[in-house]
C-alpha cells in the first residue's frame, strides 16, 4: 500500500486531504515540481515559508505542511515584501495565479520585480479565472471565450515573464506543464537565485476555460500547449533573422534614397 | 536618566514605534504623515530595523501583515486617502489576528480635499471600515507627548490582544512641536510566541482572549488564512458555527476586556452641568474653555476620550452622570457625537462639529456653552 | 504669561528653523512651556510663509498663535500678510533690508506698535559673511528686544538645532543680532 503513496506526500498536510482542485487540473503537476525541485536544490524545507494571494493556485500553500499566509487578492507579493524583509532568513515562495498576479495584483508584481527582492514567484497561468467560474483574465488570449466575454476577448493578453523580466527581476522564464524536467529545473534555478525570481507555468484548466474554448479535455489543452510553445533560444534565433533582413532592407531603401 | 527632545507629532511617533520595540515600517507618501515614514527610514536601520517605501497604502498594509507573522513588530503610517486604501489588508489582519499598528494623521476629507489641514474625519472607517464584524483598538492622542506614549500603547494593545490597533492622529498633534519626555522605563509588552507542543492551536476558542503567536520559522507549520478558518487555522468556509465562534472571539476578546482597554480623563466634571466631551486635538482648546469658563464660575467640565474605540460607554454614563448638558467637540460633522448621544440617554447631547481644517477655537467653544446654558 | 511670536518671511529664510528655535530654548533649556507650529503646503514653498510658537510659564492648551504679541517680517510680502493679527501696544521686528514698514505705517499708527529695526540679512551678509544666518541673526535680535527667551538658552539651541560643524558660525550670527538691538 505504501509503495503506491506519492513520494511528496510527507511534505503535505495529509489532515487537509482532499483537495479543492478540479480533474485534470494542472496544479497538482506544478505542485510535484515544485516538491521535486525544491530537493534537486538542496533547501531546507523547514526554512520555506508560502505566501499566496486568492484563486485556485493561491489554495496550493494550504495543502503543504510549511508556515503558509493565504492572504488578499492580489497582495501576495506585499505581504511577502514583509515577511521576507522582517525575517530574512526564511525561503519566501509565493504561489499566485494570472488573474491574481497579472490583474489586482498587477502593481505589486511590477513593483517586487523592480526591487528584485529575494522571492521565489511561481505564477500558475491558466488564462482564466477559476475560483469564481470562468471570467475572463488578463492573459485570456484575444478572440477567446469566458462567461466575461461572451463574444471572445477583445483585448490583447500580458506577457507576464517578459513583463516581470523588463520590471528588473533576476530570473524570469516561462514553462508549461507539458515540459515537466524544465520546470523543475527552472524552479530550482529560481529558488537559486538571490533576487526576485518569477517561474510562469502555462497550465489547463480543462473545467473553465477548456469547456469555454472547444479544449474539453486536458490532454486536448496539453496538445494545443505543445504545439505553440517554441523554445526561446529558438524564438531568439528566429527573430534575430527577422531583424537582420529588416536591416538589411532599410539599407536598400537608403541607397535608393541616394 | 529621562531625555527632552522638542520635536513634532509625527517624530514623536516615529519615536514611540522604535522605543516600543518596531523594527518593520512599511508605508507610502502621504502628507500631513509622511514624517513618520521619514523620520523611520532614518532610524530604523540603526537599530537594526527595516523600512520598505511600498507601491502604495494596500501594499503597505499586507507588508506589515507579513512582518508582523516574520516575527517583527511592525507598524504603517497614513492619512485619509491611504486609510481607505488599507481597508481590505486591516480586516484581513482582524480576522487573522495579526497585532500591527495603524497610524492615521487626519486631514481635511473626503477624498484628497485638505492634505495640510486637520480633521478627525476617519473616526468612523477605523471603527467600520473594513467590511464585517470586528472591535478595533484606537487612540486619539492630543499632544505631541502623548503621540509618543499612545504610539507605544498601541503596539502594547497590539501584542495583549492579538489584533491591529489605530493611533488616530490629526495634522495639528502631527505637525507641532512639542517638548516631550521619554522615560528611562517605558513598559513594553513583548510578543508572546508559543511552547512547542502537539496541541498548540493557533486560534485557539479561549473565552476573551487568544494564544500565544508565533513566527514563520519557528517551526509551527501554521496556516494563516483570511477565510473562516478552525483553530488549527485550516480553513472551513461552510459550518456556520465554525465562523460563528471566530468571528464572537474575535470581538469579545476586545467588548470584554473594555475596562482594562479603555482611557478616559475628565476635570471638573463633579459638578458640572455642562460636559465637553472630545479627544485628539481639540481637547487642548476644550481643556483651555473649561479654565476660563471656571474662572467665570460656569459649571463646565471636560471628558478626554483617550481611546475613542472601543467605545468607553460606562466609563462615559458615569462622568456625566450629573450633566444636564454635554457638547462633543470633533473636526468633522458629527462621528463620536453620534456614539456619545447613543449611550447618554439622561443629558442632552449637542455637537460642535467644525471642519475646515482649523481648530476650534477656545471662544468659539465658550460661544457654544453659552449658547446651551442660556436655553 | 502666554506670549504669541509669529515669525514671517519667504521660504528659504529659514523662518521655521527661528521658530524651533524659540521653541527649543524656552522649553527645553529656560523651564516654561512652549507649542511651534507653522504653514504647510504651497504656502509654505516660495511666497509668505509663517513659522508661530506659543511660549508661557504654565501649560500651553490651545497650541495656535491668534493674536500675536510679537511679529517678526523677513519680507515685505509677509509682513503686510500678517501684521493684521498683531495685538494692540504689540511688538513688532523687521529686517529693513527686506522690508518697508511705511507700508504698514497706518496699522502702526492705530494699532500703537512698537517697531524695531534688526538688519539681520545685512549683518549676515556683512559680517559673518553668510547670507543663510539671517534668521539666526534675527533670533539673536528677538532675544534681545522681548526677553522671551533667555540668551543662555538661546546659544544652547542654537547649538543643538545646527548642523554639526556650522555651531561656531550660527553663535556668531546670534551674537551679532543681539549686539544690534543694544
Amino acid at each position: 500500500m505504501s509503495e503506491n503513496k506519492n513520494r511528496f506526500l510527507p511534505y503535505l498536510r495529509e489532515d487537509r486531504l482532499p483537495h479543492i482542485f478540479c480533474p485534470g487540473c494542472g496544479n497538482g503537476a506544478i505542485i510535484n515540481a515544485f516538491l521535486a525541485a525544491m530537493e534537486k536544490a538542496d533547501m531546507d524545507f523547514d526554512n520555506i515559508a508560502m505566501v499566496s494571494g486568492i484563486g485556485c493556485s493561491s489554495r496550493i500553500p494550504g495543502y503543504i505542511k510549511c508556515d503558509s499566509l493565504h492572504t488578499t487578492h492580489g497582495r501576495a507579493l506585499s505581504f511577502a515584501t514583509g515577511l521576507k524583509t522582517a525575517n530574512k532568513d526564511l525561503d519566501v515562495v509565493v504561489f499566485t495565479g494570472d488573474g491574481d498576479a497579472a490583474s489586482i495584483g498587477g502593481n505589486h508584481l511590477i513593483h517586487a520585480a523592480r526591487r528584485n527582492i529575494n522571492l521565489t514567484v511561481i505564477c500558475i497561468n491558466n488564462n482564466i479565472y477559476g475560483m469564481t467560474g470562468g471570467q475572463i483574465s488578463p492573459t485570456s488570449p484575444k478572440g477567446s471565450f469566458g462567461t466575461t466575454a461572451p463574444y471572445g476577448n477583445l483585448d490583447a493578453p500580458f506577457k507576464l515573464a517578459e513583463l516581470v523580466a523588463a520590471a528588473g527581476a533576476s530570473y524570469s522564464a516561462r514553462w508549461t506543464t507539458v515540459q515537466m524536467e524544465n520546470l523543475v529545473l527552472s524552479i530550482k534555478a529560481g529558488l537559486k537565485n538571490k533576487g526576485f525570481s518569477f517561474i510562469e507555468v502555462a497550465t489547463q484548466c480543462p473545467t473553465y476555460f477548456g469547456r469555454k474554448n472547444k479544449l474539453k479535455t486536458p490532454t486536448a489543452m496539453a496538445a494545443v500547449m505543445k504545439a505553440n510553445t517554441v523554445f526561446k533560444s529558438a524564438a531568439d534565433r528566429k527573430n534575430l533573422v527577422r531583424k537582420l533582413l529588416s536591416t538589411l532592407h532599410i539599407q536598400q531603401n537608403y541607397r535608393w534614397i541616394i | 536618566m529621562a531625555e527632552e527632545f522638542f520635536i513634532q507629532g509625527n517624530e514623536a511617533c516615529a519615536k514611540g514605534a522604535i522605543a516600543a520595540g518596531c523594527r518593520f515600517f512599511a508605508g507610502y507618501p502621504i502628507t500631513p504623515s509622511t514624517e513618520v515614514a521619514e523620520t523611520l527610514a532614518r532610524e530604523l536601520p540603526k537599530v537594526g530595523g527595516s523600512f520598505v517605501q511600498m507601491e502604495d497604502e494596500i501594499g503597505s498594509a499586507g507588508a506589515i501583515i507579513g512582518g508582523s507573522w516574520g516575527g517583527t513588530k511592525s507598524m504603517t503610517a497614513t492619512s485619509g486617502p491611504g486609510i481607505s486604501l488599507m481597508q481590505e489588508n486591516i480586516g484581513y489582519a482582524f480576522m487573522t489576528e495579526t497585532p500591527i499598528v495603524i497610524v492615521d494623521v487626519q486631514r481635511g476629507s473626503p477624498s484628497t480635499a485638505q492634505p495640510t489641514m486637520a480633521s478627525q474625519s476617519d473616526m468612523m472607517q477605523a471603527r467600520w471600515g473594513s467590511h464585517g464584524d470586528y472591535e478595533p483598538i484606537a487612540l486619539s492622542p492630543s499632544s505631541v507627548q502623548e503621540f509618543f506614549d499612545f504610539t507605544i500603547k498601541a503596539f502594547n494593545l497590539a501584542e495583549e490582544y492579538r489584533c491591529p490597533v489605530f493611533v488616530m492622529a490629526d495634522e495639528v498633534i502631527g505637525h507641532m512641536r512639542e517638548k516631550i519626555v521619554v522615560d528611562e522605563d517605558i513598559e513594553i509588552v513583548a510578543r508572546k510566541r508559543p511552547e512547542k507542543s502537539d496541541d498548540y492551536l493557533p486560534f485557539e476558542n479561549i473565552e476573551n482572549g487568544t494564544t500565544p503567536m508565533p513566527a514563520f520559522g519557528d517551526g509551527f507549520d501554521i496556516h494563516v488564512t483570511g477565510l473562516t478558518h478552525d483553530e488549527r487555522g485550516y480553513p472551513d468556509t461552510n459550518t456556520p458555527e465554525t465562523h460563528h465562534n471566530l468571528v464572537k472571539r474575535i470581538c469579545d476578546k476586545v467588548l470584554n476586556n473594555k475596562d482594562k482597554i479603555c482611557s478616559v480623563k475628565s476635570e471638573s466634571c463633579e459638578d458640572a452641568d455642562i460636559i465637553i466631551v472630545s479627544y485628539g486635538a481639540p481637547v487642548r482648546s476644550a481643556v483651555e474653555a473649561v479654565n476660563r469658563a471656571r474662572a467665570n464660575n460656569q459649571k463646565v467640565g471636560y471628558v478626554k476620550l483617550d481611546t475613542p474605540w472601543p467605545f468607553p460607554d460606562e466609563q462615559l454614563k458615569e462622568i456625566t452622570k450629573n450633566a444636564s448638558d454635554v457638547l462633543v467637540v470633533e473636526m468633522n460633522l458629527g462621528q463620536m457625537y453620534h456614539e456619545v448621544d447613543r449611550v447618554l440617554k439622561d443629558a442632552d447631547v449637542h455637537l460642535m462639529g467644525v471642519i475646515g481644517g482649523l481648530l476650534p477655537t477656545p471662544d468659539e467653544i465658550l460661544d457654544e456653552i453659552n449658547k446651551i446654558g442660556g436655553n | 504669561m502666554r506670549t504669541e511670536i509669529r515669525i514671517c518671511g519667504f521660504g528659504g529664510q529659514g523662518i521655521i528653523l527661528a521658530g524651533i528655535i524659540l521653541g527649543k530654548s524656552a522649553s527645553l533649556f529656560d523651564e516654561k512651556e512652549a507649542v511651534q507650529t507653522q504653514s504647510y503646503g504651497p504656502e509654505a514653498r516660495g511666497g509668505a510663509s509663517k513659522c508661530e510658537v506659543v511660549i508661557s510659564d504654565t501649560e500651553v492648551d490651545y497650541p495656535k498663535v491668534q493674536n500675536p504679541d510679537i511679529l517678526v517680517a523677513m519680507s515685505n510680502e509677509a509682513l503686510i500678510k500678517y501684521i493684521v493679527d498683531l495685538k494692540d501696544n504689540g511688538t513688532l521686528i523687521v529686517d529693513p533690508g527686506t522690508t518697508d514698514v511705511e507700508d504698514v505705517r497706518d496699522f502702526i499708527d492705530e494699532h500703537n506698535i512698537e517697531v524695531y529695526e534688526a538688519p539681520a540679512t545685512k549683518t549676515a551678509t556683512d559680517e559673518i559673511g553668510l547670507k543663510i544666518v539671517a534668521n539666526i541673526v534675527m533670533v539673536g535680535a528677538i532675544t534681545k528686544i522681548t526677553k522671551v527667551i533667555s540668551k543662555e538658552a538661546a546659544v544652547k539651541a542654537i547649538e543643538a538645532s545646527v548642523p554639526k560643524g556650522t555651531e561656531e558660525k550660527n553663535i556668531a550670527a546670534f551674537e551679532a543680532g543681539y549686539a544690534l538691538a543694544e
